[in-house]
């Protein structure tokens, strides 16, 4: 152990993770009231909406997400006058906020999939059940099909978040001082090859804690499915 | 005009250099994939395995690279094979070691790539019942013939949809590598970038060519499914 270094750039370290922390928080969260409308618009019925929002998911989940941050960050400068003249620049100018914007795109596409999929995924006797019951579609959307779509959709959004919080690191390469970003400052100065490995760690303990607060969540949200 | 003019084959276009660049990630995924494949395979196999060290060494893999980012392993591969290399040639030399970018690429990558495809697998086993085997025996098969004729053929079509998914992860991977300087597709758009002042319409390309590589890999992974599942019939 490289204990001067650990002193140095432990701490430091440390705050890069809360960094993490915070993108990926932030992101997802944006990202999933992205992914509502575009999910919803593309099971409309009208097809422009259907266009636009398959134009949108099949872009940002086709592509890299490096490609996707350097598109936002070096591309918005080339239209400076332009974001400065709406007000915009703020966001544009900050790689934190440049990449808070790309990953917010990105997850959005790909919770909107995985919302689709467990909407679809609930079986339509549901739906038959509530009608003849004399609910109104409306009602039967939220009260009857979204509680179960969420359930389905727990699984695969975990996986989400996990992808985020390892996508995240590329904001490093943007000069954002997330964990990433600080681990390679630090190696950069000390040529010390074990930074990389506590990152390595702290990376692990992160993915490690979201799995298992996940697998306890969806154990107690679906308790009523499991016989006693 | 002017635009067109840049992204053209000519002395100032940057179109020889983006499609360089593009061979260089279409080389580096497939030549990731049969590592990566052969890898998961074994890995698959350790965590099926009687033995139980070999089950943990297994599963301690999958949740490793699993939960690494995939920029931090091509970096620990990158960096801590330099590092590995130079000390076991300075054993013999004092000659110094650069780690081949494209090897360190390629072996960062599979190992990802292992990681996922090892559980892929794993659901693929558990999906053939154990009849497939006894049928087997009670032909008379031996165990190679077994595995050979009865177990993989039915394997790759039940792995295929996971690993195809892989696959269009693994393209898009490839683009982390621009890190460690291999001139891949977004290492020569970023280059030309920095000589044109054109970030917008070069990293717009970029993207829109590995959206076309991804599509044009979708057409080749619904040819190789049908061949998969010729002899299969279907439920309805």
């Amino acid at each position: 152990m490289n204990w001067d270094a650990l002193a140095t750039y432990g701490p430091r370290m440390l705050q890069g993770l809360v960094v993490t922390l915070q993108l990926v928080a932030i992101s997802i969260t944006l990202g999933a009231l992205l992914a509502w409308p575009v999910a919803l618009a593309r099971m409309s019925r009208s097809r422009i909406l259907r266009g636009i929002s398959f134009g949108y998911m099949y872009f940002f989940r086709g592509t890299p997400l490096l490609a996707q941050v350097f598109l936002v960050y070096y591309g918005a400068g080339q239209f400076r006058p332009q974001l400065e003249a709406i007000g915009l620049w703020w966001i544009f100018k900050d790689a934190f906020f440049c990449c808070v914007l790309t990953f917010t795109l990105n997850t959005g596409a790909y919770q909107a999939e995985i919302l689709r999929g467990a909407i679809r995924a609930v079986p339509v006797g549901q739906s038959e059940a509530a009608m003849s019951l004399g609910l109104t579609p409306g009602l039967i959307f939220r009260k009857i099909i979204v509680p179960q779509a969420l359930l389905i959709a727990l699984r695969p959004l975990g996986n989400e978040v996990i992808l985020m919080v390892k996508g995240s690191s590329v904001a490093a390469i943007v000069t954002v001082f997330d964990l990433m970003g600080v681990t390679r400052l630090a190696y950069s100065r000390t040529f010390d090859f074990q930074v990389y490995l506590w990152a390595a760690v702290l990376y692990l303990v992160v993915v490690e804690t979201i799995r298992r607060v996940w697998d306890k969540l969806e154990h107690r949200l679906t308790r009523h499915l499991r016989s006693a | 005009m002017h635009l067109l003019e840049l992204l053209s084959f000519g002395p100032d276009g940057w179109g020889g250099q983006l499609l360089s660049g593009t061979w260089l990630t279409i080389r580096l995924a497939l030549s990731t994939l049969p590592f990566g494949l052969a890898l998961g395979l074994l890995m698959a196999l350790a965590k099926r395995s009687r033995n139980r060290w070999w089950r943990a060494f297994g599963n301690a893999y999958t949740t490793i690279f699993r939960g690494l980012p995939e920029l931090l392993t091509i970096f620990i591969v990158y960096f801590g094979g330099q590092i590995a290399l130079q000390k076991i040639v300075s054993l013999f030399s004092d000659a110094p070691v650069e780690i081949n970018g494209f090897v360190a690429g390629m072996v960062a990558l599979g190992v990802v790539f292992s990681a996922y495809a090892s559980e892929v697998f794993l659901g693929a086993f558990n999906n053939i019942t154990r009849g497939q085997y006894e049928a087997a025996y009670a032909l008379g098969l031996r165990p190679g013939a077994t595995l050979r004729l009865v177990i993989v053929p039915q394997l790759v079509r039940l792995a295929l949809p996971g690993l195809a998914n892989l696959w269009l992860i693994l393209l898009k991977d490839t683009a982390l590598v621009s890190v460690i300087a291999l001139e891949d597709l977004l290492r020569k758009t970023s280059i030309a970038v920095r000589v044109t002042k054109e970030p917008f319409l070069f990293f717009g390309v970029a993207c829109l060519i590995y959206l076309a590589l991804s599509m044009v890999s979708s057409i080749g992974i619904a040819a190789i499914e049908r061949w998969a599942n010729r002899g299969v019939r279907r439920a309805s």
